[in-house]
């Protein structure tokens, strides 16, 4: 008799949240493609209603196929479980506003997506939540921006685009000395590359549009509760343990000891907010996260080989990839990040901003647009694309230069994603 | 609410105050855990006409007081935070230790016992050496191999319907979280506590033959903690009217894996022993 364990990741990546449909043997998950589903008798709907007994109402709070997502990422990422949004942007906007309202404020990381600092820069500031931005490798600046009013500290597991290692676990530590949470942005990493409720991690959202779902075809975003925050000790969070008017002075720490977070999250924050994703979203992201183990493998491997590549090329002034012996977070990446550091990294053309836009311009099996973590392999100039909306300052804040190209390594044969480079590295030089 | 002063014990009322005009459940926990792991029984009763008293343990969750050594102890504690209310009759529900903890509550209490429930349970409860030592010398993976043992085998549990408490939630990294949270609030003794408590106590047979009040059984068919052979000694010692459930598929963790199939048992079962003090209609 084998010892008992777990099932391992690859396992649950294709099985976690389905098992074979009892009444037509599907064996993949169907859409259920329905806004709304049948209630027993007049007590089932009521039960259902008040959350005393499991099981589906309306599509926008939950649904079948949605459910089946979410548990399979809770499943990887080992956490109580999860709520699948809109988008990635809606995933981080649900777990701000479920944790705090007007007159709260978040300490990030600096180096964030450009939505994500858009988000707190600007939108969620004129609702009366503030953000200070700090670099993510200086933890006595994490320190120094909390304050009596701070209900978060957030960063990028990888920075987006400087590939910045946020170091979980003394960050987290810092937020609990604090007695606050620690939310992370997962996308670039995925539950392959790092668990990050492993090292101390609250909570977690992944934009699925990228590496979860793999495919570039579909939007969505998925929030994972660690069930690890004790939000009746913290003291700093009425939303979960205090008794909730719009839910029939329901207290959510009551009902759940370890998800009084995701109750509040879907009983309000989908219920109100609305920003809830498809059956047909879901089932399309499903699809790429059967294969998720091994298409990450796959894209670190060409990256490795990518990125040694570029290194070694004369035209090229400077490299970030945490794998790199000159990368300032090498030693925390071989920590937190041993199956390697992702496919999404950025490097700096010599030459003037001309040479970086004829470079992009005469990549082709590389496609230029503004998404990462899709199969095909993709480019961008984030100065002018994803963060064309900070200023220049800011911008350098965040180590970001105007001749800097990202570039997301797909699934392609290595070959040729390295002859379509240096095809276009030769025409850049051409510009100069 | 907060129950009694020696140590204060917590019990969630299922969303609704507490009635004590009511037939009450009482629930009891097993070993590590807290009132949560009932939630969806408990609050469906409190919402159909029953009180329910789902308590956290002496030294477990929101409850005072050390974690108490014995189910004898543990049986005192939750009878004297029961006596004010000097409720009528109860139906007490435990699962795992806490099933001990009833056998043991109904020769203990003053109030009249309309029925006990008994899930996932056994007497003696026997606890491996190997796991005991564990449970003291390392505790954290004392709590995983728990874990493991806690669900049915293999991936099921990874799939549970209709899920626990809702749609998108694990039912087994929540049940691991809940144990790691106990550590963490309440002491890595807790665990050690708990399992010596069950392997120690040696009345249960006892206990259950002098039960005056119908007993209601409710197993896993894939338990790997107490399978329902470890049952059969406990369900001939029984000499009132007695039930077994065998919910099909479902582990140790029959609470989250099968929310349905014990609510359905317990509701059956709480509407014949109350059948002299219905159900109070909803209002």
């Amino acid at each position: 008799m084998t010892a008992p364990r777990y099932p391992g990741f690859d396992t649950l990546a294709l099985h976690a949240g389905q098992r074979p449909d009892p009444v037509t043997g599907a064996r993949a998950v169907p859409i259920y493609a329905s806004a709304s589903f049948c209630f027993d008798d007049s007590d089932h709907a009521a039960a259902l209603f008040n959350m005393e007994r499991a099981g589906h109402v309306y599509s926008r709070i939950s649904n079948p196929t949605v459910a089946v997502l979410e548990e399979r990422v809770a499943a990887l990422e080992q956490g109580v479980g999860a709520i699948a949004t809109a988008s990635g942007q809606a995933a981080l906007h649900l777990a701000l506003v479920t944790l705090m309202g007007a007159g709260a404020h978040v300490v990030a990381s600096r180096a964030l997506y450009g939505g994500s600092h858009n988000l707190l820069a600007y939108t969620l500031r004129r609702f009366g939540i503030e953000t200070t931005f700090v670099n993510p490798r200086a933890l006595d600046e994490w320190r120094a921006a909390i304050r009596p009013n701070t209900r978060l500290l957030f960063g990028e597991t990888l920075g987006n685009p400087g590939l910045d290692v946020l170091d979980i676990p003394r960050v987290a530590a810092l937020a609990h000395e604090h007695l606050l949470p620690l939310l992370v942005d997962a996308t670039f990493t995925t539950p392959y590359l790092v668990q990050p409720f492993a090292h101390g991690a609250d909570l977690i959202f992944h934009s699925a549009t990228k590496f979860l779902g793999g495919h570039g075809v579909a939007i969505g975003g998925v929030l994972v509760d660690g069930g690890t925050f004790d939000w009746v000790g913290s003291d700093k969070f009425a939303t979960l343990s205090a008794p909730y008017e719009g839910f029939h002075g329901m207290n959510f720490s009551e009902e759940s000891t370890v998800a009084p977070f995701l109750l509040r999250a879907r009983r309000e924050g989908l219920r109100d907010f609305g920003a809830c994703m498809s059956a047909h979203t879901a089932f399309l992201i499903l699809q790429g996260l059967e294969t998720l183990p091994l298409r990450m493998a796959r894209h670190v491997e060409n990256t490795r080989k990518v990125v040694a590549y570029l290194a070694a090329h004369a035209q090229v002034a400077s490299i970030q990839y945490p794998e790199l012996p000159d990368h300032p977070d090498h030693a925390l990446a071989a920590a937190l990040l041993p199956r390697g550091c992702g496919a999404v990294f950025s490097f700096n053309l010599k030459g003037a901003r001309a040479a970086g836009r004829k470079f992009v311009e005469s990549l082709q099996v590389f496609s230029h647009l503004a998404n990462v973590g899709d199969a095909k392999s993709l480019v961008i100039h984030p100065a002018s694309t994803t963060h064309f909306r900070v200023p220049d300052h800011e911008l350098a804040a965040a180590g970001i230069t105007q001749g800097m190209i990202r570039l997301s390594i797909g699934l392609e044969d290595v070959d040729d994603l390295i002859d379509d480079l240096a095809r276009a590295l030769k025409a850049a030089q051409k510009t100069s | 609410m907060k129950l009694g002063t020696q140590p204060a014990l917590f019990a969630y009322t299922g969303g609704k105050p507490f009635d004590p005009a009511k037939p009450c459940f009482v629930f009891l926990h097993g070993a590590q855990h807290d009132h949560s792991v009932w939630i969806l029984q408990s609050r469906y009763l409190a919402h159909h006409g029953y009180s329910v008293l789902t308590f956290d343990l002496p030294g477990h969750g929101a409850s005072d007081g050390p974690a108490l050594t014995s189910v004898e102890e543990i049986a005192a504690g939750v009878a004297a935070a029961l006596a004010p209310l000097a409720l009528d009759a109860v139906l007490l529900v435990g699962h795992s230790m806490g099933s001990l903890i009833a056998l043991e509550l109904a020769r203990g209490i003053d109030a009249g016992v309309a029925g006990v429930a008994l899930l996932a349970t056994a007497a003696p409860m026997r606890v491996a050496d190997a796991l005991l030592d564990a449970t003291r010398a390392a505790p954290d993976a004392a709590m995983q191999m728990i874990n493991l043992w806690s669900h049915r085998a293999g991936i099921a549990p990874f799939a549970a319907r209709p899920g626990n408490p809702g749609p998108g939630f694990n039912i087994v990294w929540s049940n691991l979280r809940l144990m790691q949270r106990i550590a963490q609030r309440n002491g890595a003794h807790v665990l050690a506590n708990d399992f010596a408590a069950c392997n120690n106590y040696r009345a249960g047979l006892e206990a259950a033959h002098a039960l005056r009040a119908p007993a209601l059984l409710v197993l896993g068919s894939a338990d790997q903690m107490t399978p329902p052979r470890a049952a059969a000694d406990l369900i001939a010692a029984i000499a009132q009217p007695k039930t077994v459930v065998t919910l099909a598929g479902t582990g140790h963790a029959l609470m989250a894996e099968n929310p349905d199939g014990v609510r359905a048992a317990l509701l059956q079962f709480a509407q014949r022993v109350f059948a002299s003090k219905p159900a109070v209609a909803m209002a």
